[in-house]
């Protein structure tokens, strides 16, 4: 069983995990992920690659707490194990020299969109990233991105940090400027990739986004995952992760998302009253955006 | 006994019944339904053998097991000598002899069926396979000597578990690779728990182990490694066994509405991920009230009957040929049936109509008519104009098939497919167009029959000893 070798909250329903996978590390590359399973009753979810240290076989993944496989995943204890760590699935980023690239990271989608910008910059892009947040705790990886890219953009919605506006406004700004942008790569909440697609539409650059359905295998097995895009159905796990942002049906991915709203929320409460072990105070005071408390 | 019974008189007795959970009762759990042969009627069942001097019935085995032989050791009631005469050509023996068509294969051709009703072999080869579990009688059979050399074999399935089998005890060492976290393949996440019960799967499994055979599972060889890896790292030898895991969908609109699953999925969650005992476990699974299934094989047996365990008020199978045509087991068909299972057959739906949360809520079918035999030499559907009419559904399950999963021949260069993906072998020796590499089961044919991969798993497993000791030096 992967071991865990440490599990640090770094936001206030964030977390950063990472897993000795020796073997998995040595042939992961950007944009690829893996399936985790906390525990024997636990369900397959998938885990975006937020790095990957090869020199000690570590894979570091960044979660956010949602529901109760994310909440579970932040009482494994360093030094302790989970379950399963599959991978890598997926296929890898597309990394060329577009000459200049933009980055695009929102919400948790800040921690992916770093090893990919790497891997853009050892191709000799100029890269330009930009990371967005709902406000300024919701902010990580500030260091590690300033070291990779040319030019670092922060900005938060509420103003607490950055820029006050959206990703989307500082990228109308970069497409509106005087640099010529070969290539757009986006993560983070549906959303967000959505009106990013939107906006680069219009501007002819292409964009990439990193799709999230729900999975069981990874391996192209089940179609849980399939996602439309053009008139075409695919599965996000082998033909993706990375799909063409102008061809992908968002609402469609939105909808599947909710496909198990109401076991999710009854999973949570349960487990919210009933954790078997100590939970970090965020954790259980936790309760859905929607919900009265 | 059985020498002073008369043939006339062993004739006379009835093919003994299946105890199995009624109807009403066994929809509402996922304990397996039949419960097995008692002795006394296993003992009962093993004397209508007749021994006759042909023995049709080891023909009509896929594997060729000593049907006759296995049978008298039951009648001289040393039934662990049974099971090992069993697993002499058959490592899964409780498997088969739950899953496997008997009525097409060995009991189709038994001699007594021109007259009275088959011996029933299969239950004979539970009854002996549960024995020999149960009363911890299981043998860890004569390793030999190391050779020195070593297999690798990709999926644990049936043709795997075959195949490693078989290499670990002639001296080699042998590794499965498994995507899933459990092994078993189609038997831990296909199969539901009422027809094949996962401890039964994890004890051969664990019978592997304990010859010696290492499981690595959540390794996917495709992704993780690939195959020219594996020999990279050491492997002599490898075996593909990894299935016809690309489910087949309809293709028509709406199929990616919430409330639509291929089989696999609906099955791996129920399954391996234990969602009927959700919230027990985290995997959840929608529990649709009017549930229509599609398709008429095992798989859509399978999916039908877990759903009303599930909860379903309303389970149809909706299936665009007729009864006759459908290829599942005569036995699960009227499991099925008994279970309140309603059977559209000539139906086939044209597209999913979805309410405004993004659910299924209808499906919109076509009937249709037989017309001339197509390629597969059954009557093809015909549509019949006009005969359009709406089904209310909550749940669908697309259980139509699988194709052969495309990750190992991507991944693998010079390996030949034909045009549905399936590998190409010689039928003999299950060799691929690459040297050292082997392949077997429903990655090789298409979605089979268990039985079938395990033979295929026996004759690569000879193909490929011959290979390691006359071809690779050590």
């Amino acid at each position: 069983m992967p071991k865990v070798v440490d599990n640090i909250q770094i936001g206030p329903l964030v977390w950063k995990m990472r897993v000795e996978v020796p073997r998995l590390v040595a042939k992961a590359k950007a944009g690829q992920f893996v399936i985790i399973r906390v525990n024997e009753n636990g369900e397959r979810v998938p885990m975006s690659i937020a790095g990957l240290d090869k020199e000690n076989g570590l894979l570091t993944i960044i979660y956010q707490v949602v529901g109760k496989t994310s909440a579970a995943m932040t009482t494994a204890p360093d030094g302790g194990e989970i379950s399963d760590c599959v991978g890598p699935l997926g296929l890898p980023s597309h990394v060329d020299n577009w000459g200049t690239a933009v980055l695009v990271g929102g919400g948790i989608g800040i921690a992916p969109i770093y090893p990919i910008a790497q891997a853009y910059k050892e191709a000799g892009n100029k890269v330009h990233t930009i990371i967005g947040a709902r406000s300024k705790d919701l902010l990580f990886y500030i260091d590690e991105h300033r070291a990779v890219a040319d030019e670092l953009h922060i900005c938060t919605d509420d103003g607490s940090a950055g820029h006050h506006c959206f990703v989307s406004d500082i990228l109308k700004q970069l497409l509106d400027g005087d640099e010529k942008i070969g290539m757009i790569m986006a993560i983070g909440p549906v959303i967000m990739m959505k009106v990013i697609a939107k906006l680069t539409r219009s501007y002819n650059v292409p964009t990439w986004v990193s799709l999230n359905p729900l999975m069981i295998d990874g391996t192209g097995m089940c179609g849980g995952c399939r996602v439309t895009i053009g008139d075409e159905t695919r599965f996000a796990c082998v033909d993706g992760p990375d799909f063409d942002g102008h061809k992908v049906d968002f609402d469609l991915l939105t909808s599947r998302l909710g496909a198990y709203k109401e076991q999710e929320r009854a999973a949570m409460k349960r487990f919210l009253a009933n954790p078997g072990c100590k939970l970090a105070p965020a954790v259980a005071a936790f309760s859905y955006p929607d919900e009265a408390k | 006994m059985a020498d002073t019974i008369e043939k006339k008189e062993r004739m006379k007795i009835p093919r003994q019944t299946m105890p199995e959970q009624k109807p009403d009762v066994r929809k509402t759990n996922f304990k397996e339904v039949p419960f097995g042969l008692t002795e006394e009627q296993a003992l009962l069942e093993a004397t209508r053998c007749i021994e006759c001097k042909k023995a049709p019935c080891i023909p009509g085995c896929p594997v060729e097991v000593d049907i006759p032989g296995f049978i008298r050791l039951i009648v001289e009631k040393d039934y662990a000598a049974a099971a090992r005469k069993i697993k002499e050509t058959n490592s899964l023996p409780a498997v088969c002899g739950r899953v496997c068509p008997q009525e097409e294969q060995c009991e189709i051709v038994c001699t007594l069926h021109k007259k009275f009703k088959p011996v029933a072999i299969g239950y004979l080869e539970r009854f002996v396979a549960d024995y020999e579990r149960e009363n911890h009688l299981v043998q860890l059979p004569e390793i030999a000597p190391p050779t020195g050399r070593k297999v690798a074999c990709v999926g644990s399935g049936p043709a795997s578990l075959t195949v490693a089998g078989d290499l670990i005890k002639l001296g080699h060492k042998v590794t499965i690779f498994e995507a899933l976290h459990k092994p078993g393949g189609v038997l831990v996440y296909g199969i539901p728990e009422f027809r094949l019960p996962k401890a039964i799967v994890q004890a051969e499994c664990d019978f592997m182990a304990e010859m010696g055979v290492e499981f690595q599972n959540s390794i996917v060889i495709g992704k993780m490694d690939t195959i020219d890896e594996l020999f990279e790292m050491g492997y002599d030898a490898v075996f593909i066994g990894t299935g016809a895991g690309l489910p087949n969908f309809m293709g028509i609109p709406g199929e990616n509405l919430i409330g639509i699953y291929s089989a696999n999925e609906y099955l791996t969650r129920s399954n391996l991920m234990r969602a009927y005992d959700f919230p027990n476990n985290d995997t959840p699974i929608i529990q649709g009230k009017n549930v229509a299934v599609l398709g008429g094989g095992n798989t859509a047996m399978d999916s039908v009957r877990t759903s009303l365990r599930l909860g379903a008020d309303n389970a149809y199978i909706v299936y665009r040929r007729s009864e006759a045509e459908m290829p599942a087991r005569a036995e699960e068909i009227h499991h099925a049936m008994d279970e309140g299972v309603e059977f559209h057959m000539l139906t086939t739906p044209i597209n999913f109509i979805g309410d405004d949360n993004g659910k299924v809520k209808a499906m919109e079918c076509l009937r249709m008519e037989l017309g001339e035999p197509d390629a597969s030499g059954r009557r093809r559907p015909v549509p019949i104009e006009g005969s359009n009419f709406v089904m209310e559904v909550d749940l669908v399950v697309v259980a139509i098939g699988n194709s052969s999963n495309p990750l190992i021949p991507r991944t693998t260069p010079g390996l030949d497919t034909n045009r549905w993906g399936n590998i190409t072998v010689n039928e003999e020796t299950m060799l691929t167009s690459r040297k050292g590499v082997y392949a077997g089961g429903d990655i090789v044919t298409g979605g089979a029959t268990v039985i079938l991969a395990a033979g295929a798993g026996k004759k690569a497993a000879r193909a490929i000893h011959k290979y390691l000791m006359e071809e690779v030096k050590k």
